[in-house]
């Protein structure tokens, strides 16, 4: 049984090395951005405990996922909610974990199509090191390597737990 | 006449995979239709007001029957799903030189259409497709006869959930020439399947339809008495294209009886809701003081159009697709 890392330790790390990191590129005034519904979580605490001038919004990436022509549409879509201009903006891009990269590629491609970034930065509480994309975070809470057959899950908002839960059998 | 569009119009997993009309369906459903809309009523808001979900899919609108509103709404909402668009006005083609509905849509399919948004004046036209021409292609009711024309219903409710009380606390009144709409039908349906307990309907002996109870419904004859309290009002349009000699004995006779004007509004709660699917007729079923006044929400009507029809949109898509990878697994 591995042991899951405690949250809010994580997120106090994650927040130094992202200040120092937008510090550091001279990224300001930054938005924070979060994926429905874990990243959102993540993305308000951060935006709270380190970025409390920063405007938060949140994206569903329903409509720009690659799998339609195979799954179809998710149920339970909600709107996505960005108010402020991306247009020239620096933004922080938020998500709980990062498994293939084809979640941060969609959401990509959704934040361009409200305007033109300055930079997009993405921070991931965790990295389960299966990326089929060349897509990386900036700033990572801990990578991970499952056992097999489990699936790792954000519990939230209040407490934030990551837990261990086993892949229903379809 | 009935139509039993539930069976039809979900795969085997209970998704949309028609959208055919609004009876059978369950309020879990609608509710989605709704929410998903909501979605893509923000999407309508960006600088670029497009997703790629449909892209590669080809939607044929196929109108025997001219709409130059629903088709354009319908039109926008593929391309804002990023779909290829065909538009045929079957009217002035094919079927004028003698081809057949079956002939015209078997033709359409083989340029491998995915989807066909069929308008028809007769009733049971787009169950017909669904059912008997093309089961493997989404098709969407545009509006068929007297029938049905679930597309619009859902932008009503959409209009209604968005301004409004909760359905469950709602009186609704629809006012005019129930026996000629299509959208009375759905709307009658889809408020009782979300739960409004007091649905009107308004109009003269002339225009109702026989057995009109069985909607579930109370009938009022006299437009002063049925308005009393409602929060929402429902216009529907003369249709005088539609219209045999002898139902009505004027215009102007049915204006100052049936007309919604500011002191027949004045009678419905201060806050009652004036929507109407368009077009509207200025002087004949509506003032135009009411269709412009601060009650109206008939252009906000048109603009959560094009977002209900994206959600009925791609969910018909989605059933299509499900059903046959399942059907392809199963194999």
């Amino acid at each position: 049984m591995t042991e899951l890392p405690d949250v809010g330790t994580l997120l106090q790390r994650m927040g130094e090395d992202l200040i120092a990191l937008l510090d550091r590129e001279q990224r300001t005034d930054p938005a924070v951005v979060g994926i429905h519904t874990g990243g959102a979580w993540i993305a308000e605490q951060l935006r709270d405990r380190f970025l409390p001038d920063s405007p938060l919004g949140s994206l569903d990436i329903a409509f720009y996922r690659d799998d339609f022509s195979q799954i179809g549409l998710q149920p339970g879509v909600r709107p996505s909610e960005l108010p402020f201009s991306v247009e020239g903006r620096h933004l922080v891009l938020v998500d709980d974990v990062l498994m293939t990269g084809r979640t941060i590629r969609a959401a990509l491609n959704e934040l361009f199509d409200y305007g033109r970034p300055a930079s997009v930065t993405l921070v991931t509480l965790v990295d389960l090191e299966s990326r089929e994309l060349p897509i990386r975070a900036d700033i990572l809470g801990v990578s991970l390597a499952l056992p097999r057959g489990q699936r790792i899950k954000l519990t939230g908002p209040e407490p934030l737990r990551l837990t261990l839960n086993p892949i229903a059998e379809s | 006449m009935s139509l039993k569009s539930s069976k039809l119009q979900l795969n085997e997993q209970g998704q949309l995979r028609h959208f055919l009309g609004i009876d059978g369906l369950s309020r879990e459903l609608l509710t989605e239709i709704l929410d998903t809309a909501d979605s893509f009523l923000e999407v309508g808001e960006r600088s670029i007001k497009k997703v790629p979900l449909l892209r590669g899919k080809t939607v044929c609108n196929v109108f025997f029957e001219n709409s130059t509103r629903t088709r354009s709404t319908f039109e926008l909402a593929a391309k804002r799903l990023s779909a290829d668009v065909l538009n045929l006005d079957v009217q002035t083609s094919s079927t004028s030189k003698g081809e057949t509905l079956y002939d015209t849509l078997r033709n359409l399919e083989a340029m491998a259409a995915d989807m066909f948004v069929v308008r028809h004046g007769d009733s049971g036209a787009a169950h017909f497709i669904a059912g008997n021409v093309c089961p493997d292609v989404a098709i969407i009711n545009a509006g068929d006869g007297n029938h049905a024309h679930p597309t619009q219903a859902m932008l009503d409710m959409l209009t209604i959930r968005r301004h409004q009380k909760p359905f469950e606390q709602l009186s609704v009144a629809i006012v005019g020439d129930i026996l000629h709409s299509r959208v009375a039908r759905s709307n009658m349906e889809a408020l009782r399947i979300l739960g409004c307990p007091d649905i009107r309907v308004i109009a003269p002996r002339t225009l109702l339809p026989e057995g009109i109870e069985q909607y579930g419904v109370r009938v009022f004859n006299d437009l002063r008495t049925g308005l009393r309290d409602v929060d929402v009002v429902i216009m529907l349009r003369l249709q005088k294209e539609r219209m045999q000699r002898g139902l009505l004995p004027s215009e102007g006779e049915f204006y100052r009886q049936y007309g919604l004007t500011s002191d027949s509004l004045a009678l419905a709660r201060p806050d009652a809701l004036v929507m109407h699917p368009g077009p509207i007729n200025r002087g004949v079923e509506i003032e135009s003081a009411v269709a412009d006044g601060a009650q109206s929400v008939i252009l906000k009507q048109v603009t959560y159009g094009i977002a209900v029809r994206m959600a009925v949109m791609s969910m018909a898509m989605a059933g299509q697709t499900t059903q046959r990878q399942s059907r392809q697994g199963a194999e």
